[in-house]
């Protein structure tokens, strides 16, 4: 049934799924029916796949493209996400990782038909390498989280190889919740460290925390409140000096490239994510890659294979017999890989310390634009992203949730809110390099103008958002009768 | 290249506004010692130009299955992908928008993700699916982990031989660190099938878990329901995992088998091999597992206003709420990939599904007994397959630069990974190799 | 703020209703304000020995997961199967319906730690000043800090 739309008011258009479009015997593919039997035994054989879509090609594609425009992204909205960083994804990373040589790889395919591929990977390794400050790095993990628990592995492996893998996490209360989730995968118990009222550990706090029964202290750099942890070498050498490994947690790398090196910190290990600070796009949750960066001491535990220099060329070695094995297949996210290593090679030594400086900039002048408006709850100097809270805007009954949702009818993605969790409502921002001072203005503008109509109408705020396809969503009905998958007969 | 707007008169601009000096005044407060080693050592930017040259040249050194004729399968899948995937995966507000945390705003990617678990359950026969985890050999690790998060008290987890060689590193390399997992590997038999006696015989009461590839590595159709027999007598879950799930398009789904869990490699549909990655795995379970469930999921709910919307739910069950006691770790996965794969799934459809289904089963079963035939090589195993097989091929050291020198790379070696196979090379027939290719790969391995 | 008399509680938020030397438990109605919406209980079985002072099971919302302590040690006789399909009964009634498990009691001076209706309400208010103090703490160091800067 169609009904006139209410003037753009996107809210009215219905929204069918594939399963609810289509017509029975319809399909986009079209090809020629095969000679030959299927030869596969009638009782292992199936009818259909029931409920499969049957869908023609221009339906297909309308259906998507309208889903399309349900979204906000970084090309048509300033995403201002804390620790994702959202800087623009350049296409000629796209053009690169659809290149034949690259999308039509496979790769079982013998090494001595892929010398370009791994160039490519060994360049990439050594490229991380530098900008952190380490020694060896391996491409496998897929994701940040993945490369957590590859480098929690490798310190498990050095520690065990020394006799005892000891049995404790320590991780600060600003950590991420991957931190410990990958601590627990990686057989250890956490143990929280508190950060000081101004939101940086100091070495008093690892020092009491620090035994003969900790592996390793699990830290960000800038933390999650943008603020740089100023104690690290200190705290390093308290960890170093019980037997103890440092681990970074590289999300917040796009603050420190020509600034700082993870490597002079006193880290022994760390991992890095493409989709931050390399610029791979986010694809609406993945996929990314989180490279792991070590220290030589880390390098015979890697996982393999790994990639040799050869007289030739390069190889790949399985012999390193103390490695800690696979943690993902073949070689990793090679697609993103590709992508990182065009943006990176793009833009040189000059152009990822310029990025690095710019998004201080732009993070340090909004933080001046909004802090006579919005509570700051650590003094400390921002380096790329800065923290607020709703502490100003709660006499009015008003909530960071609040806060974020409106400003989704001012057109803007909110940042990252409530996390950390030591901060109680934070609001964290993090524009990154790409955004202009304009946007940077206006973004301050629509944080303002909440904040006003936060004491002068609150209930606008509170019932926010008012323009974007659907208002604020029953979570609570959705967690509590779960509906994960349309079924036929399901009424729309 | 860069990507950095700010001109002279901005920087100036700013600074002032923030109340300083010069840019250096916003990093005085980090440890000089640290700022004065952090220098970049590597060359400097390029033009587009010069970008696209180098990336141009990396490239062509390496053999694509534009320029060769790949037989090649063991987990990763050369098929058609029809124009249309890459033209809706490359709109920005697909391709460059973040998690789906603020839903209001992420209908398009939300209600995409609720159709794949949909289309995944429909492909799997299974009742619940995730929305998708890094890749097929992850997704077999974390089988494994939510089987034992389910068998309290049950610490076997016994994994077939016929099994992904490199899943099966994955696997071990996650439990390594888990004091409380015995791994046990299960033989194959002459057929190419797991040793379903041995299993039956080693399962007890302590088993968690049973893990088949389906079709298995060698892209022999597991007895599923014998291996359900075996489990049900001990209690053990059964996990399925499927690398080419083109297959499931003509072969009875582990949810039909009574399979607990279902996972497997998304890659295949419309997904480009790109040397293996990114991909996607899939997950799938019975319902009554699902707050065991890793990864995130999709559920429908409603706005205030009565409209259907889509929401990540279920929550709680991982890292940022649960920290520690997380189902799993994973934050960013693979959505654009499962993207990919729904509209792949969507434009072949129900029909289309079992068109290119039987189109590998038929031409791969034709090759070979072709290859059987009339270039006299030995099957190596017995047991039904979809589009791959194993054959035995004599002399294969010296045999190959045969090939390499028409640009054929006529299937995997198998004796790496297992050595009581010396002389299998492991064969993988699609839609996209030719009949000309075909007769091409018959007659070089007939010597003519 | 309802803190039915005839009920004891606990410092995580429990209460305990006594019949014989059967303790049933329950959270509280400023627990359930706390969580928000409850999506998901958490229940031991029926049988599974609980101790006082170790969680038994959890209480989910949407965006939290809190534990629930035992108030006092024993055996689960009975388990209130209503909430599984129904856990906004939580919300709803917490004293009443929203009954979480019902222990055989073994030892009846574990009731001796819990505190009366009064001592409760007491208690609430306390940890809210704590909690406003310990903000204007920060506030006034703050404020402190940004004055020795003022006349550096």
């Amino acid at each position: 049934m169609s009904e006139p739309s209410q003037g753009g008011d996107r809210r009215t258009q219905r929204r069918p799924l594939i399963f609810e479009s289509g017509s029975a015997g319809r399909s986009a593919f079209f090809w020629p029916e095969e000679k030959g039997a299927n030869e596969i035994p009638a009782e292992l054989a199936r009818e259909e796949i029931a409920g499969f879509p049957e869908m023609g090609e221009l339906e297909v594609l309308r259906h998507f493209t309208r889903l399309s425009h349900l979204n906000f992204s970084i090309e048509s909205q300033f995403y201002p996400l804390g620790s994702c960083t959202m800087k623009y994804n350049p296409k000629v990373n796209e053009v690169a990782a659809r290149m034949p040589g690259f999308a039509l790889l496979h790769p079982l395919m013998p090494p001595e038909l892929m010398p370009g591929a791994l160039e490519l990977l060994a360049e990439l390794e050594a490229m991380l390498a530098e900008i952190a400050g380490m020694d060896a790095v391996t491409l496998q993990p897929a994701a940040g989280a993945q490369g957590e628990l590859t480098g929690l592995m490798l310190i498990r492996a050095y520690l065990t190889e020394r006799g005892d893998p000891r049995k404790k996490i320590l991780v600060p209360d600003t950590a991420h919740g991957t931190n410990p989730a990958s601590s627990t995968l990686c057989g250890y118990n956490v143990v929280q460290i508190a950060s000081n009222k101004n939101g940086i550990i100091e070495p008093e706090a690892v020092e009491r925390a620090m035994s003969d029964d900790v592996a390793a202290l699990m830290i960000t750099n800038p933390n999650t409140l943008g603020v740089f942890e100023r104690h690290i070498q200190a705290i390093a050498e308290v960890v170093h000096r019980r037997g103890g490994l440092v681990y970074l947690d590289g999300a917040n790398l796009n603050a420190l490239m020509g600034i700082a090196k993870p490597g002079d910190m006193g880290v022994d290990v760390l991992h890095i994510n493409l989709h931050k600070t390399f610029s791979t796009p986010h694809g609406g949750g993945g996929p990314g890659a989180g490279p792991v960066g070590v220290k030589a001491h880390l390098k015979d535990y890697l996982p393999t294979p790994q990639i040799v220099k050869t007289p030739a060329g390069h190889e790949l070695r399985e012999d390193f017999p103390k490695s800690i094995g696979r943690v993902r297949s073949f070689f990793g996210n090679f697609g993103i890989l590709v992508r990182a290593y065009t943006y990176m090679i793009s833009l040189g030594s000059d152009g990822l310390e310029e990025a690095s400086r710019m998004a201080l900039l732009n993070a340090n002048y909004l933080r001046k634009r909004l802090e006579n408006t919005f509570f700051l709850p650590s003094p400390e100097p921002s380096m790329h992203e800065c923290v607020f809270t709703d502490k100003n805007q709660q006499k009015g009954g008003v909530t960071t949730l609040d806060i974020a949702k409106r400003l989704l009818d001012y057109g803007f993605h909110p940042p990252t809110i409530y996390f950390p969790l030591v901060v109680s409502g934070a609001l964290m921002i993090e524009p990154t390099e790409t955004e202009t001072r304009e946007t940077l203005d206006a973004f301050a503008e629509a944080m303002i103008a909440i904040a006003r109509e936060a004491k002068e109408e609150s209930a606008l705020v509170k019932s926010a958002p008012h323009t974007t396809p659907v208002g604020r969503l029953d979570e609570a009905r959705a967690a509590r009768r779960p509906v994960l998958r349309w079924e036929p007969g399901s009424e729309d | 290249m860069r990507y950095t707007p700010h001109t002279p008169a901005d920087k100036e601009r700013m600074l002032r506004t923030i109340g300083v000096a010069g840019f250096e005044d916003l990093i005085q407060h980090i440890p000089a010692a640290l700022r004065q080693k952090a220098k970049i050592s590597l060359p400097q930017g390029l033009t587009e130009v010069a970008v696209k040259k180098r990336m141009a040249a990396l490239a062509g050194k390496n053999a694509s299955a534009q320029d060769w004729r790949f037989f090649l399968g063991g987990g990763i899948y050369h098929h058609a992908i029809p124009s249309a995937v890459d033209a809706i995966i490359s709109r920005a507000e697909f391709a460059t928008s973040y998690t789906p945390y603020q839903p209001e705003v992420s209908q398009g990617t939300l209600q995409a993700m609720y159709e794949f678990q949909t289309l995944i359950c429909q492909l799997t026969g299974m009742e619940v699916a995730n929305a998708g985890v890094y890749d097929g050999a992850s997704a077999a690790a974390e089988a494994v982990l939510m089987a034992r998060r389910i068998q309290d008290g049950r610490h076997r987890v016994f994994v077939s031989r016929a099994l992904h060689p490199q899943y099966r590193q994955v696997i071990a390399t996650f439990l390594r660190n888990l004091v409380d997992v015995e791994l046990v590997e299960v033989p194959f038999t002459a057929s190419g099938a797991t040793d379903v006696e041995f299993l039956a015989r080693s399962l007890d009461d302590k088993a968690m878990c049973a893990v088949v590839g389906y079709p298995n590595f060698f892209g022999v159709i597991e007895d599923l329901a014998l291996l359900r027999a075996a489990c049900d007598r001990s209690g053990a879950l059964l996990a399925t995992v499927t690398t080419e799930p083109l297959s499931l398009a003509l072969l009875k789904p582990p949810g039909a088998w009574g399979a607990d869990i279902a996972v497997g490699e998304g890659q295949s549909l419309g997904v480009p091999m790109s040397l293996g990655g990114p991909g996607f795995g899939f997950f799938a379970a019975q319902k009554k597992f699902v707050r065991s469930l890793p990864g995130r999921l999709v559920g429908e709910t409603v706005d205030a206003d009565g409209r259907r919307g889509f929401v990540l739910t279920l929550s709680t069950r991982e890292q940022h709420i649960r920290r520690e006691k997380a189902t799993s770790n994973i934050c960013t996965s693979q959505s654009l990939c499962a993207l990919a794969s729904t509209v792949f799934m969507s434009l072949l459809g129900k029909q289309g599904m079992r068109r290119l289904a039987e189109v590998n089963a038929r031409r791969a079963h034709r090759a070979r007994e072709r290859l059987v035939k009339e270039a006299g090589l030995a099957p190596a195993f017995t047991g039904p397959h979809f589009n791959e097989f194993v054959l035995n091929v004599g002399g294969w050291a010296e045999r190959r630069s045969r090939f390499f020198a028409k640009r054929i790379v006529p299937g995997i070696e198998l004796s790496p990974w297992y050595p009581e196979l010396p002389d299998a090379l492991l064969v993988c027939v699609t839609e996209m190799n030719e009949e000309e290719e075909i007769e091409e790969l018959v007659r070089t391995f007939a010597g003519r | 703020m309802e803190f039915p008399d005839g009920l004891k509680y606990s410092k995580e938020h429990e209460w305990v209703l006594v019949e014989d030397k059967v303790a049933i438990i329950g959270i509280t109605e400023f627990a359930q304000h706390e969580l928000g919406d409850v999506v998901y209980v958490e229940l031991p079985e029926i049988g599974e020995k609980v101790v006082k002072d170790d969680p038994f099971g959890a209480v989910e919302s949407v965006k939290a997961v809190s534990d629930v302590f035992a108030p006092v040690s024993g055996a689960v006789v009975e388990v209130n199967d209503t909430l599984p399909e129904n856990p906004e009964t939580i919300n709803d009634d917490p004293y009443g319906d929203g009954w979480m498990i019902k222990v055989e009691m073994t030892d009846m001076d574990d009731l001796k730690d819990l505190m009366n209706a009064e001592e409760y309400a007491e208690y609430i208010e306390q940890q809210k000043e704590e909690d406003e103090e310990e903000e204007e703490e920060n506030d006034d160091e703050d404020e402190e800090d940004d004055k020795e800067e003022d006349e550096e």
